[in-house]
């Protein structure tokens, strides 16, 4: 690692007036399962880290009747553990994914949703944008984006979290850059697909943080999140994932929200999937017509046509899932 | 494997920690924080390093106070600062288990924390599953012959004594599940699910 300075802030006004403005001066540090490696790897070299462990207010839970409100800083198995998660099925779903004990009680909510995307030229030092996109059209492309690449960002979001919470209708609050300030923001609006490489996977400054993560009440919304993985699953992100929330008028469905995960350089709504179902009763030939129309829009690279498929039946069975009918899959 | 720690096996048996030890830490570390740092004056007293400081890690009950400078792991610390080797390094970051440790009672791995991230924490490492009498889990896996190389073992038993606190009747499928962050490149999973099924049972040595 390059050496660095470090600091643990009590506030998140002191974490802020901690922060240079300056892109890659400064990072924030939560649980570490991320940052550490990257680090190590010489793919982030900050001059000062920041580590936002001693921040009490952003490892709080407050639940009550509106809803939800998550400090970043809380881990995943601390609010896999919290008796109100139940009410998001999507949420608790999403957060079972993970297997490995160390990550459940180590990694954070607000890491999570920040962490770096997992696409093996960023991770091997040819940049986000590996030779603007280059190096991923030309090269292992497997695992990369189907939707949203035609631009340089051939990446994928790796969050597992992010797009159950976006189908939940989740919220952010932001903080900085000035101590004090703080924006609300949908929680969808803080990924972006970069266009160079100056710019990051989200929209937040160097001196923003992610300090609160808000669920609106569950009222009564029925939702699933669906993980397609290599195998038996163990440690490793899945290959794509889908989430879906629905509220139900009788049996017809009066509104959704379909989002996949491992898709696109961000989280992926996918509006073709939720006008085909809004209207319908979920079953198993809705459902698959509504995978049918999500993957309409894909445009797979030279080696992922396979996730096309997968991304088709996550939708669907995601869809069968939070109506509470079989999925014909594995769980 | 880091810096830091390659500079703590190096051959010459010279470490830039033994020079800054040797030539007074404190110094040393002044000097660089005031050469490569961006804090200003009225941020100094909040910032520390890059050079090196002293810290107090409690691990097993007891205090330890090692010199570390902040990009140094958690990991690192233990083995080269406080000299306990249970944890170990391998993957380097977190992926495969190896640095398990204990923080505050729950699952972490030391080589995926900042050190100066844990002072202040309650730290358990596996050697404290030794002593007059050996804990469970370990006896388990002696009787299960449930380490080949041994590399992975210590990380494999931490884990194991917090996934069991939390789950005391896991089943075949749920230890299976549960311990899907520790990794062994020998395979020997086929001793290690039955030694730890053992323990469930109460059947543990010791």
């Amino acid at each position: 690692m390059k050496a660095f300075e470090y600091a643990a802030p009590r506030s998140e006004e002191e974490a802020l007036e901690l922060l240079a403005p300056e892109p890659g001066t400064s990072e924030v540090l939560a649980g570490g399962t991320d940052l550490l490696g990257l680090m190590k790897k010489m793919i982030v070299t900050p001059s000062r880290v920041v580590s936002l462990s001693r921040v009490a207010s952003l490892k709080r839970i407050d639940a009550d009747s509106q809803g939800m409100r998550i400090g970043a800083m809380v881990t995943l198995d601390d609010l896999l553990a919290h008796p109100a998660t139940a009410k998001y099925p999507a949420l608790e779903q999403a957060l079972r994914g993970f297997g490995s004990l160390q990550m459940q009680s180590q990694g954070t909510l607000g890491g999570e949703l920040c962490q770096r995307p997992r696409c093996w030229y960023f991770r091997g030092g040819h940049g986000l944008l590996a030779e603007r996109g280059r190096a991923v059209a030309e090269g292992d492309n497997r695992f990369h984006a189907i939707f949203d690449n035609a631009g340089p960002a051939k990446f994928v979001s790796p969050s597992r979290v992010a797009p159950a919470l976006v189908a939940l209708g989740a919220t952010l609050r932001v903080i900085g850059p000035e101590p004090g300030d703080e924006t609300q923001m949908p929680l969808e609006l803080l990924y972006r697909t970069p266009k160079d490489e100056r710019q990051r996977e989200h929209d937040l400054l160097p001196n923003q943080v992610v300090a609160q993560i808000v669920l609106p009440a569950a009222d009564g919304r029925r939702s699933a999140a669906y993980e397609v993985h290599h195998g038996a699953g163990g440690q490793d992100d899945p290959i794509v994932s889908a989430a879906a929330s629905l509220t139900m008028h009788g049996n017809i469905v009066a509104d959704a929200r379909i989002v996949l995960g491992q898709v696109a350089p961000t989280p992926w709504t996918s509006h073709e999937a939720i006008r085909a179902i809004v209207g319908a009763p979920v079953d198993q030939r809705t459902a698959e017509a509504a995978g049918e129309a999500a993957v309409s829009v894909a445009a797979p690279l030279s080696h992922n046509q396979f996730k096309v498929q997968l991304a088709k039946v996550a939708v669907k069975r995601a869809l069968l899932k939070a109506a509470g009918l079989q999925t014909g899959g594995l769980a | 494997m880091s810096n830091v720690e390659k500079h703590a096996h190096g051959k010459s048996g010279f470490s830039r920690r033994s020079f800054l030890k040797g030539s007074g830490a404190a110094a040393a570390a002044t000097a660089l924080a005031g050469g490569q740092g961006i804090a200003g004056a009225e941020e100094a007293s909040r910032v520390v390093g890059p050079g090196m400081s002293k810290i107090t890690l409690v691990v097993n009950g007891q205090s330890h106070k090692v010199d570390v400078e902040p990009r140094m792991t958690l990991l690192e610390a233990l083995r080269y600062g406080a000299g306990l080797t249970g944890a170990k390094p391998i993957s380097g970051d977190g992926s495969s288990g190896g640095s398990t440790v204990l923080i505050d009672g729950k699952p972490a791995s030391a080589s995926a924390l900042l050190a100066m991230d844990c002072e202040g924490k309650k730290i358990t490492t596996s050697e404290s599953l030794a002593g007059d009498k050996l804990d469970p889990v370990a006896g388990a896996f002696v009787n299960h012959d449930a380490s080949q190389c041994g590399f992975c073992t210590p990380g494999f038993v931490v884990a194991v004594k917090a996934f069991l606190a939390k789950n005391p009747k896991a089943t075949e499928e749920e230890i299976r599940a549960g311990l899907n962050g520790n990794l062994c490149r020998c395979g020997t999973y086929g001793n290690i699910i039955p030694a730890v099924l053992d323990v469930v049972k109460g059947a543990g040595n010791g």
